[in-house]
């Protein structure tokens, strides 16, 4: 079974008229249950719902403290390659994009990992585009062992690989896949993956399942909001999570809600995501899916990510750079998106620790 | 109150506490002194060796005894290593086996818990085994090595009080060895009940942690662990379903 049969369950359902007729009842009824269904979790992201937005709030807090104590995860993500084969319309990398490249060789891989290390952050996500010549398998691998001398847990947001690929990296001290779906639309996915691996909508999907199977920690899913409609992409990202969590219950899953960000794509985004809709939706994840990591990059602002500690998001990205090179400063390549929140890691520690919340680097140790 | 011993080590304190969850890492010592725990948790996994103000063991003050953790081993393998890493840096020779499997509960592995304690105790440590009250395992565990049984109360971080109540009883029942309840207890109510059933001491984290004051919760529960353990030591009057009446309804029938 393929997480595309639970969405074929919803073909011929509603999302848009079910949201408009959702009644003060049915949100009073959803914000008293202990378990929540997938409808209910549609009751908190309606607009009648945005009136309990306060109690909603302080049961997702409720919820987040019981598991995650009054703490923030701290990582940082890694650029190493922006050289990529895929045509998608929104993103800086697409092929067609006449952007600054590069691609860090191992010495200038060590000396990022160096650099950033210094900010005491331990926790990275190594990101590259998709380029399989250039960005090899073994190429991934070697850039691993380089930063497991840096850094305690590792994470790669790359493209899709294969089951025993994942575990070869697992074996390695891989401890965390991201891998957002995009969208969930099948047809506004076809429409802006024009060319590469990545056009091919179900081998994406069933990505997760094949990390899990590998045996790897830590997974990371998510949509980007903006491709297409973001009630159906917040919808199937929570059924999404919530299979898997069912499905691997040695998995940690971690679910992300990216908002659209100027790139040099130029994308217009199809429907924007306003900051009290982000906030419901957060908080729906939360309420639905209790125990679920919640992640908050540096896209959003610093202010918007200072009211969003205490709400329910367990881990930060702090100091990012979204260039290839971009801690060492060296012959850098374009971002792929403007990060928003410009903090240095020592400036959201200080934030976090402002709102009672005690910042935490490592959370893991490499035992291989 | 009587002393617990474990592994040759007095504790007059059958309050154990953690180190996760704080809103600040130097919440832990006046938690400590409040509570007079003398025994404290730590994940190795969360030790931040490298950063004196984010390494947990500079918060600890050293009368106190640390019981670090295997959070995050999914093997037997993998807490064994962990153990040995934990006792190479300092953190002594107690070990809190923590074998989890399931992300959802965070419920404990038996069968990879009896493994790990049976390599452990060989190697010297002192084991405590945290576990789903079961009593042959808490059996096999003995037979491991184990110098306590760490049965859980409700799953970890719930503060659901002792859900396993019954379990618990039978282990305590039928144990040689103290049984500790870990996880799950979220109130000092829980904890008094805990030690009135017979348990040798209790672990409590996030309901310590996560209060809006921890040093005051920590007196808190200090309280209710001695409380408890006086009325178990006290031998509590037995429950009675109905009342005794001084004149009995059926007394005649033993008239002369």
């Amino acid at each position: 079974m393929s997480f595309y049969d639970v969405i074929k369950k919803y073909e011929d359902f509603n999302i848009k008229e079910y949201l408009e007729n959702v009644s003060y009842e049915d949100v009073e009824k959803t914000i008293n249950k202990e378990n929540l269904n997938e409808f209910d979790f549609l009751n908190l992201i309606s607009n009648t719902s945005l009136e309990y937005i306060e109690i909603i709030a302080r049961k997702s807090q409720k919820l987040t403290k019981r598991y995650f104590g009054n703490t923030i995860s701290l990582y940082a993500p890694l650029y190493i390659s922006n050289y990529c084969t895929n045509k998608c319309t929104y993103c800086g990398f697409n092929k067609e994009n006449k952007i600054k490249r590069k691609h860090l060789s191992y010495e200038e891989i060590e000396k990022e990992a160096k650099e950033l290390a210094k900010t005491g952050i331990k926790h990275v996500l190594f990101l590259t585009g998709e380029a399989k010549e250039l960005v090899s398998f073994e190429y991934i691998k070697n850039t691993l062992i380089i930063l497991k001398k840096y850094f305690k847990s590792i994470s790669i947001e790359i493209y899709p690989l294969k089951e025993n690929e994942y575990r070869k990296l697992k074996n390695l001290g891989l401890d965390g896949v991201t891998i957002y779906q995009e969208t969930y639309d099948l047809e506004t996915y076809k429409k802006v993956h024009l060319e590469g691996q990545k056009k091919d909508y179900f081998y994406r999907l069933d990505t997760p399942e094949r990390v899990a199977r590998a045996g790897v920690r830590q997974i990371g899913i998510g949509a980007l909001y903006g491709l297409s409609d973001i009630y159906k992409d917040a919808f199937f990202s929570a059924l999404h999570a919530k299979y898997l969590m069912d499905k691997y219950i040695d998995c940690e899953i971690s679910i992300s809600l990216p908002r659209m960000k100027y790139s040099e794509s130029k994308f217009k985004p199809y429907q924007k995501l306003d900051n009290k809709k982000f906030i419901q939706i957060m908080l729906a994840f939360r309420l639905y899916l209790k125990y679920i990591g919640i992640n908050i990059s540096t896209r959003e602002s610093a202010e918007f990510r200072n009211n969003l500690i205490g709400l329910g998001a367990t881990k930060y990205s702090a100091g990012s750079k979204t260039d290839v090179g971009g801690y060492t400063k060296e012959n850098k390549s374009t971002p792929q998106f403007e990060t928003d929140d410009k903090r240095d890691v020592n400036e959201i520690c200080n934030a976090i620790k402002n709102r009672g919340y005690q910042p935490v680097f490592k959370d893991w140790e490499l035992i291989i | 109150m009587d002393k617990l011993i474990l592994g040759e080590k007095e504790f007059n304190s059958r309050l154990f506490t953690g180190t996760g969850k704080f809103s600040d890492k130097s919440l832990i010592k006046p938690m400590l002194e409040m509570s007079k725990s003398e025994m404290i948790t730590l994940a190795l996994r969360r030790v931040d060796f490298d950063m004196p103000q984010e390494n947990i063991l500079n918060y600890i003050p050293k009368n106190v005894t640390l019981l670090p953790n295997t959070s995050g081993a999914k093997t037997a393998e993998e807490a064994v290593k962990i153990a040995r890493i934990a006792r190479t840096v300092g953190c002594g020779n107690f070990i809190k086996i923590e074998i989890i499997n399931d992300m959802k509960y965070l419920f404990p592995d038996n069968e990879e818990t009896i493994k790990a304690t049976k390599i452990l105790a060989k190697e010297g440590f002192i084991v405590l085994p945290y576990m789903m009250p079961d009593l042959i395992a808490a059996k096999r565990l003995e037979d491991a090595g184990a110098a306590a049984i760490m049965p859980l109360g409700s799953p970890i971080g719930s503060n659901k009080g002792l859900q396993t109540k019954y379990m618990i009883e039978i282990l305590i029942e039928n144990c040689k060895l103290p049984i500790i309840i870990d996880a799950g207890i979220g109130r000092p109510s829980h904890a008094a009940k805990a030690m009135e059933m017979g348990a040798a001491a209790v672990l409590v984290n996030s309901a310590i942690a996560c209060s809006e004051n921890p040093i005051k919760m920590g007196k808190a529960f200090s309280l209710a662990v001695q409380a408890g353990r006086e009325a178990y030591l006290a031998k509590l009057a037995e429950e009675k379903k109905y009342a005794e009446a001084s004149s009995p309804l059926t007394g005649f029938l033993f008239e002369e």
